[in-house]
């Protein structure tokens, strides 16, 4: 596909649907989109000492993010040099060394060859094919503890593509009272039959939520209040918020910025979710953080209303909530999430419990809500799947986009599209670049 | 001091499963939420050999109250994922009384469950533990874990009860 018809999939206001259905594009979007960006891997408590090491995926390539034993942080293509067998088999650990379960070709945790069984039959000598290895990704850097990488060798710096959207994982990390945050208590992976552009679209339009989630809204209004601090608190008042009025959706801030990304503010009003509002359960917490930050830098820190902030093209994160989303495309139609949870060092332990909660009503593979959208993104795919209509309409709150500085606009009301027409703006410039 | 034999046996606790499988089956909600105590929690662990559902995410952690409302949901005529409700199959095996204390019992079994939905049909496995209390109305579900096979799995949403 030329760059003139991949011009002509792209309008202000609309996209054409192959974007969504078109298995050439998606190989294309892994090559020049997947196969550019900087993409989220991972957080470095994954990988804290010398040798340990994760597995995960960078659009097509299947990738070992390990601690090297001089500290740095590797990214390598997980490929056997000889024959091309998967070497690294574990989700995560700690290794010394990776051997190939084919023929025990050995790899270091910086994925230079070690040693090769049986080396006098091969046509070359052992140190030259030990000169290979497994092939490492390019450019690897971090920001707050935040792990990317790039398969690209040139590029934007990582601090470049991340622009205003730096401040949202400000907003993640300054929230821990110790300063630092890690990643526990599991992982959620759930798939679903559709694009991957589906999730990053739905997570930051809101006007959905009254619609796809108006079951769980409505069964969560029916249930009669319960006393006490029961473990469900966090769970029933989340899905209680869905259901905000409209003037609360309309006035909400959305804003997006270069290479895609988008970021909401906060629509909740309910003060035992969000500690910036006083609930006396955080006062253990404020304290904590005060010690570090002070009042005032307590204040600016719980004062910042950040929602889902969008690093196009691979991760959703919620700062107040301290979830963070990892989006995999699999195939044009087939897309697998993993969510991920965050502790904040340094508060008391109930805010993992309550993040713990959270997830599970938000983020979990069976939760009330998340299970609504699943089923509207496999909606959408299949009508996408028709010929007889080639435009998806994104017109909502088109041409009502204002300046916000820094690069940065805003909708013209918090129910605005201009995330979803910013994405495709992203993915114009990504798709139609020449190598 | 009550034993296991005092509280339910085998065949009286075999009975209470199949009840509560062909109540799910045929879609009697109501009636399966009435199976559960007030305190019940009905878990189904994220982890294999998973410890708590407090520090670690769980594929369902309802107490009495998230499952009222998680089977509420299904009434509702925009509940897009639940309706129409998927058409199960709960085969329960193996059922053994592993344990008892006070007026409670613990029970292991396996259940094998079909799903159809959407023109999908879908196979789960779990190794389930009840712990069963006997009350004023006969034997009731105060907590139900269920483990399946593949939790870890990347999964597609999840709907049915188990």
């Amino acid at each position: 596909m030329n760059v003139q018809s991949i011009k002509g999939l792209v309008q202000p206001d609309r996209v054409h649907r192959a974007v969504y259905t078109d298995g050439a594009l998606f190989e294309l979007e892994m090559d020049r989109i997947f196969g550019r960006a900087w993409l989220i891997l991972g957080h470095e408590s994954q990988i804290r000492n010398p040798g340990d090491f994760f597995t995960t995926r960078m659009g097509r390539e299947s990738v070992i993010v390990t601690r090297h034993t001089d500290g740095s942080v590797r990214v390598l293509v997980n490929r056997c040099a000889h024959r091309g067998a998967r070497v690294c088999d574990a989700v995560a650990g700690t290794a010394a060394e990776f051997v190939c379960a084919y023929h025990g070709w050995t790899y270091g945790t910086d994925g230079s060859l070690r040693g090769v069984p049986l080396p006098g039959g091969y046509d070359r000598p052992a140190a030259e094919m030990t000169k290979g290895g497994l092939a490492r990704v390019p450019r690897v850097a971090t920001y707050r503890g935040f792990v990317f990488a790039s398969l690209a060798e040139h590029g934007p710096s990582l601090t470049e593509f991340l622009g205003p959207l730096r401040a949202s994982f400000d907003d993640f990390v300054d929230r821990a009272p110790a300063g630092e945050v890690e990643t526990a208590g599991g992982v959620f992976k759930h798939a679903y039959h559709g694009n991957w552009k589906l999730v990053l679209e739905n997570h930051n339009d809101t006007v959905h939520p009254a619609f796809v989630h108006a079951s769980s809204i409505w069964a969560a209004r029916e249930q009669p209040a319960a006393a006490g601090e029961a473990y469900s608190e966090i769970g029933v008042r989340q899905m209680l918020q869905n259901g905000a009025p409209w003037e609360v959706w309309e006035n909400t801030g959305l804003w997006v910025a270069g290479y895609g990304h988008s970021w909401m503010g906060d629509y909740h009003d309910d003060d035992r979710l969000v500690a910036a509002l006083d609930h006396p359960g955080f006062a253990e917490y404020r304290a904590a953080l005060e010690r570090r930050l002070g009042r005032e830098g307590t204040a600016r820190v719980l004062g910042e209303l950040r929602w889902n902030s969008i690093v196009y093209p691979n991760c959703s994160f919620m700062s107040q909530f301290r979830q963070l989303r990892v989006v995999h495309p699999i195939a044009v139609d087939r897309t697998v999430v993993h969510a991920y949870s965050f502790r904040l060092k340094g508060a008391p332990e109930q805010m993992f419990r309550d993040t713990i909660a959270f997830s599970n009503v938000v983020n979990g593979t069976a939760s009330p809500v998340l299970t609504d959208d699943l089923e509207v993104y496999e909606r959408t795919q299949h009508g996408l799947g028709g010929r007889r209509t080639d435009w998806v309409y994104l017109g909502r709150g088109h041409g009502g986009d204002v300046a916000a500085g820094d690069g940065a606009f805003r909708g013209g009301t918090g129910t605005s599209e201009v995330h979803i027409r910013n994405q495709f703006a992203a993915w114009l410039e990504y798709m139609t670049a020449e190598a | 001091m009550p034993t296991a034999a005092h509280i339910g046996s085998r065949s009286e606790v075999e009975q209470f499963l199949y009840h509560e499988a062909w109540l799910l089956d045929r879609g009697r909600l109501d009636e399966w939420l009435g199976l559960f105590t007030d305190d019940a929690t009905y878990w189904i662990p994220l982890e294999a050999n998973q410890a708590d559902p407090f520090t670690t995410s769980s594929i369902v952690y309802d107490d009495r109250r998230l499952l009222e409302i998680r089977v509420r949901q299904f009434q509702h005529p925009r509940a897009h994922a639940r309706r129409p409700a998927p058409r199960t199959v709960h085969q329960v095996g193996n059922v053994q009384v592993t344990e008892s204390e006070g007026p409670e019992i613990r029970v292991g079994s396996t259940l094998i469950l079909i799903e159809y939905r959407h023109d999908r049909q879908r196979v789960w496995g779990a190794l389930v533990e009840h712990r069963l209390r006997r009350t004023a109305d006969g034997l009731r579900i105060a907590a139900k874990r269920v483990d399946l096979v593949n939790s870890e799995a990347e999964l597609d949403g999840v709907v049915c009860l188990f």
